[in-house]
């Protein structure tokens, strides 16, 4: 086969699914109507932290329309999305851990029924102590809200260290040392996740599911339910949204899915929106401080950084996100030594997980507006400061993260040439400012949530006699395009147009296994893998086209729906013909693709958090207007630049960024899953605030800025088409950006997510006081800390691994 | 999803069988018109009334009538208000009040009527009834204690109509209708600063209609507080309306929304201004007195003390845009959008 220029990739197109979502016809799970359906309601628990002492479900069981009710007793298996924290029960068997524990289920014939059922479920509880802050969780141990962990109410603490920091910081000519907080946020997708499952013809059990992991989701029924995987179907409906929220498997799926092995009907469930705040995994509240050395050159000597994370009442994915709050700071600025401490606590509210950015957002955060005051102080342009810390290509951090391909100077430069930057910072009038910053994020996790040799994502296609292609991966379409990618990246390779192929997707039963959208891993995983089937099937059409057309297969270009001669393009057959020729030839044709990333080269543990085959990079500069009397904030203008590699569609690109610009600006102005405490001496409740779409606030399209957005496209070696990640790494400088900004239109730091104008208001009063002009949390707490994992740096003649860490416990034990 | 329990719905064709049917039960029974703040509340079980008596196909009540002023139906949706070429042009302040309520889709349904007549607002009590349980439920409703303040003997709830402050600072009327007959009022007397009972409508009355009057000499304007452009309720807002005579004021009411149980009228920041030129510091002095007045709670989004620091601004931002400053500028960054320019 001879190369051509792309007819697909890089041009911006029609995704595939569009016509289906803005005509109405994509049918999500709720859409879902089978004959004979039942209807599923969750009686949720209104105690924060107690001891269930008796269930009466009597009065439930007695409503007419109430085929069954479920309660702990029913699933008694534990399940989590970590292997390391399988602490979740479908329903609670004794014990609540926050408002919203699901505590028994009502399957009626409608919904009125089932949710008026489940108010007649009598629940005595005796209260235990609530735990509503990290602060709470550190001071007592008991009562313990899980058993286990690694005391009290820690859930887990890691401590790594890659050379000697403190000689670094106490050698560096300046050091700055800062506390920044993060509030937690949540995904807020438009649909609320739901569920149907039922027995199919054979008896065995279908579950369909507004689900980003089918995969994972598979694996944790047939643990609580105990059946064998292969006789469970679990087919991803199209997602309305995912942003991390939908990664975990749900209480009420394995709901569900048990009540319909029981009753032999289909039976649904379609959250509140309320339930969805209460499921939530949504961003960690993030208490963090950064030690930084700072050499009279600018270069950063080292860094020392410590996070405290409010992980809520269950495991989730938290100590992965605990890992990741201290991953990546390495990969965009050179530090060449560095130590990482990470606590994550359980509190008595719904739990914590992964959203878009997964814990690395918040230490982003601290970093960047770190940075902005280093650069501040040693009186050098910001951008200029970070242009020359950029970590080089093709290099190996302090923790072992081997960063590949990195775009992040030329992201610098233009968002520094298009916002006018030179002429913008300090030179604004008073009120209006210029932040910038930059971030960096995984092309896929490197390592799969549990342990195995196999391949992250499979791709099957099947050609036949019609000229028709189908594609068949694992991979999820949560509305980030992923469909869209699979069959461009095949209509590429084979010559075709993207609509002569067929995605089939997200199904247990057809698809091979990919691991979910999740860790911005499908372009490049699924990618990968659908490449290398799309060429496998590339090649036996073209074995079988050279044999009857007698032209050397170096020759044949595929593209057009045609196979022809590049030294006589006339020459040629349709694809429809070769297919026939290669069905005449070799029999049915069915080709298969995988991948596998690359071997990390850190062995230490913990050291599974973290790589990737390759990093995004992302650079952006905020305008701000900020009233000086009020605090009143404006964003007029967000400038953002990304490094994708190589965009598949341009058109899917730009859209994820603006849409991380739009999640990022809801993040750093208003957004906050914050919760209620009353007065303890009244009262143990402590309630999420407001759970509703209309009061968690979030930005609407009219707070929406002008946003300009360019794509930097150095292809890397390791993605499809040389493709990079977009779904994620874009959101993260906005939030840093937005308070670097606010303190060069007013001079006063916001250390702490959302930015809002009270916040302005007490800091401008701290700097007229004589204060400090900052807002933002006062200290970090003393936290016992484990002795650090010691890992040499590469320079340092290490080899990846720890020298204090015991030998048979070198097995990563921790992965995302 | 949430769902509405059972009710039976009665669709009214006349205003007499309205008030006919509303007097047979008035404790059970709730009237409907748009039904934006009604349903929800119904799925949220803060409101549990066996029967709706539907407004929607009352045809007097969906009108406007032009005279010596305005009479608007009470059944008007706000979209056709807003669209209304002469209110627009009169009643700016009405207008940049109905602008910024809600969506345009919840626009398309609720009335004026109903958002006057919008049940006072509160963190505690705009909530499941899952949620109200696990806080052992409040004053308002079902519970017995007011979680905004734990000592207080009453409810705290906010009054949060946009339209109620504005009409009141235009001076207008409305009608109440019962089977035994119908009154006319001060729009001001129809309010009682109780979240609780914030109405002074007997419960079996029907809001008809509010008057306006003539907006000769008048100019008027709304500035509202809310974290974004569009959804929210107020969490704070000042509306005026003055008869200028060049700069001088010849009559002015200012009245405050979002910072009680009802909207607050500010007779002391009027009578600073009366008989005067709106001169800036005579401006800032009046926001200053307005501010006064204004015992925010926490009870709605943003920290109290800075909403009622903002009293002052937006008063202040009401009175300068009255004298005919440019305030453009402010209205892109407080409203994120460009309500109308003063006609």
């Amino acid at each position: 086969m001879t190369g051509r220029a792309p007819r697909v990739i890089g041009r911006p197109r029609r995704r595939v699914d569009a016509r289906a979502k803005v005509t109405g016809q994509t049918r999500f799970a709720d859409d879902i109507m089978l004959p004979r359906m039942l209807h599923c309601r969750l009686l949720r628990s209104t105690q924060p932290h107690a001891q269930i002492v008796a269930i009466d479900v009597s009065k439930a069981t007695a409503v007419e329309g109430v085929h069954l009710v479920l309660t702990g007793k029913d699933l008694p298996i534990p399940y989590g999305i970590l292997p390391v924290s399988n602490d979740e029960h479908a329903l609670c068997p004794d014990k609540v851990r926050f408002v919203g524990d699901p505590v028994a289920a009502v399957v009626a014939r409608d919904e009125v029924t089932a949710g008026h059922a489940a108010q007649q479920i009598d629940v005595s509880y005796e209260p235990l102590r609530t735990f509503a802050s990290p602060a709470d969780s550190l001071a007592h141990d008991e009562p313990r809200i899980h058993d286990y962990g690694d005391h009290g109410n820690v859930h887990k603490a890691v401590a790594l260290q890659f050379g000697d920091v403190d000689a670094a910081i106490a050698g560096a000519d300046h050091v700055f040392d800062d506390v920044f907080f993060f509030e937690g946020s949540t995904h807020l997708p438009i649909e609320q996740h739901a569920t149907v499952a039922l027995k199919d013809p054979d008896g065995k059990l279908v579950v369909y599911s507004s689900t980003q992991t089918p995969h994972y989701l598979h694996r944790a029924l047939a643990k609580a339910l105990e059946m064998p995987a292969a006789h469970i179907r679990v087919i991803a409906t199209p997602n309305g949204g995912g942003f991390g929220g939908k990664s975990d498997p749900f209480n009420h799926e394995i709901v569900v899915a048990k009540a319909a092995l029981l009753l032999d009907r289909p039976v649904k469930i379609c959250l509140s929106r309320e339930e969805v705040f209460l499921c939530h995994r949504g961003r960690h509240p993030v208490l963090m401080r950064f030690r930084t050395g700072v050499n009279g050159d600018g270069t950063i000597a080292g860094m020392d950084l410590q996070t405290l994370l409010d992980g809520g009442a269950y495991g989730s994915y938290g100590v992965a996100s605990t890992f990741y709050t201290g991953a990546l700071q390495t990969v965009t600025y050179n530090i060449p030594r560095y130590r990482f401490r990470g606590c994550r606590v359980f509190t008595n509210k719904p739990p914590c997980g992964p959203k878009r950015g997964h814990g690395t957002p918040q230490s982003r955060f601290g970093q960047e507006v770190q940075l902005d005051k280093v650069a501040e102080h040693l009186r050098v342009d910001p951008a200029e400061f970070r242009l020359r810390i950029v970590v080089p290509p093709d290099s190996l951090t302090a923790n072992y993260m081997r960063v590949k391909t990195i775009g992040l100077a030329d992201c610098i430069r233009r968002v520094v040439d298009r916002s006018q930057w030179k002429h913008k910072f300090r030179k604004l009038p008073v009120g209006r400012g210029v932040g910038l910053a930059c971030s960096s994020y995984l092309s896929g996790a490197g390592l799969p949530i549990y342990w195995n040799d196999m391949p992250h994502s499979g791709v099957q296609l099947k050609l036949d006699r019609s000229g028709g292609v189908t594609a068949f991966c694992g991979a999820t379409e949560i509305g980030q395009g992923s469909d869209d990618v699979l069959v461009g990246l095949i209509a590429e390779v084979l010559g075709i147009d993207p609509f002569d192929v067929r995605a089939v997707t997200g199904d247990t039963d057809l698809t091979p296994v990919d691991l979910g959208s999740y860790s911005s891993r499908v372009t490049l995983m699924m990618g990968n893998a659908a490449i290398q089937a799309a060429e496998r099937a590339r090649d036996i059409l073209a074995s079988a086209v050279s044999d009857r057309l007698g032209i050397p297969s170096d020759r044949l270009v595929f593209a057009d729906r045609r196979v022809f001669d590049s030294e006589r393009p006339e020459h040629g057959l349709t694809f429809q013909e070769c297919v026939c020729l290669a069905e005449a030839k070799f029999g049915t044709i069915g080709t298969v693709g995988s991948y596998t990333p690359p071997k990390s080269p850190g062995h230490y543990k913990g050291g599974g958090v973290g790589p990737t085959p390759t990093y995004s990079y992302s650079a952006s500069v905020v305008e701000v207007e900020v009233d000086p009397q009020t605090g009143w904030i404006t964003v007029p203008r967000v400038w953002i630049a990304h490094d994708i590699g190589c965009a598949l569609n341009p058109a899917l690109v730009r859209g994820q960024i603006e849409g991380a610009v739009y999640m990022g600006l809801g993040e750093a102005l208003m957004e906050e899953q914050a919760f209620r405490r009353l007065p303890p001496r009244l009262s143990g409740a402590l309630v999420h605030k407001f759970p509703s779409i209309l009061e968690y606030k979030s930005p609407t399209s009219l707070d929406m800025p002008e946003i300009f957005t360019d794509l930097i496209e150095h292809p890397d070696p390791e993605g499809p088409f040389g493709a990079k990640e977009v779904g994620q790494g874009p959101l993260l400088p906005i939030m840093p950006a937005v308070a670097n900004a606010v303190y060069d239109a007013i001079g006063v730091r916001v250390d702490q997510i959302p930015v809002t104008p009270e916040k302005i208001v007490r800091a401008l009063q701290a700097k007229a006081a004589g204060k400090a002009a900052r807002s933002g949390p006062a200290a970090f707490p003393d936290i016992d800390w484990p002795e650090p994992l010691l890992v040499s740096p590469p320079w340092e003649n290490g080899d990846g691994r720890a020298s204090n860490e015991n030998k048979k416990s070198t097995k990563v034990v921790v992965r995302s | 999803m949430m769902r509405l329990p059972a009710f039976r719905y009665r669709a009214a064709r006349t205003i007499a069988d309205a008030a006919t049917w509303l007097a047979e039960n008035p404790a059970e029974t709730m009237l409907i018109a748009g039904g934006t703040d009604v349903l929800p509340k119904m799925k949220r079980r803060q409101q549990t009334p066996t029967t709706l008596i539907g407004l929607r196909a009352i045809r007097e009540l969906a009108e406007i009538r032009n005279g010596n002023g305005f009479t608007i139906g009470a059944g008007v949706t706000l979209s056709k208000l807003l669209a209304h070429p002469g209110m627009r042009a009169s009643y700016s302040g009405l207008f940049q009040a109905i602008a910024q309520i809600a969506t345009p889709h919840l626009r398309n349904m609720g009335t004026i009527g109903g958002n006057v007549c919008l049940d006072t607002r509160c963190t505690y009590y705009d909530q499941t009834y899952e949620w109200r349980k696990a806080i052992d439920f409040c004053l308002k409703k079902d519970g017995d204690r007011c979680w905004v303040a734990t000592s207080s003997p009453q409810c705290l709830a906010v009054s949060s109509t946009d339209t109620a402050p504005m009409l009141l600072a235009l001076g207008a009327s409305v009608t109440l209708v019962s089977s035994a007959g119908q009154r006319v009022i001060p729009l001001g007397e129809l309010f009682a600063n109780d979240g609780m009972h914030y109405l002074t409508r007997r419960p079996d009355e029907i809001l008809t209609t509010i008057t306006l009057p003539s907006s000769e000499g008048w100019r008027s304007a709304y500035w509202k507080l809310r974290r974004r452009g569009s959804f929210d309720f107020p969490v704070a807002a000042a509306a005026s309306a003055a008869k200028l005579d060049g700069l001088d004021v010849v009559d002015i009411r200012i009245v405050l929304g979002a910072v009680a149980s009802r909207p607050v009228e500010c007779h002391a920041a009027a009578t600073v201004l009366k008989g005067q030129r709106l001169t800036d510091q005579r401006i800032a002095e009046a926001a200053a007195v307005a501010s006064e007045v204004a015992k925010p709670m926490d009870n709605t989004d943003y920290e109290l003390v800075w909403r009622k620091s903002m009293v002052r601004t937006l008063v202040s931002h009401a009175l300068h845009e009255i004298r005919g400053d440019d305030m453009s500028d402010r209205r892109r960054q407080l409203a994120r959008q460009q309500l109308l320019a003063l006609a």
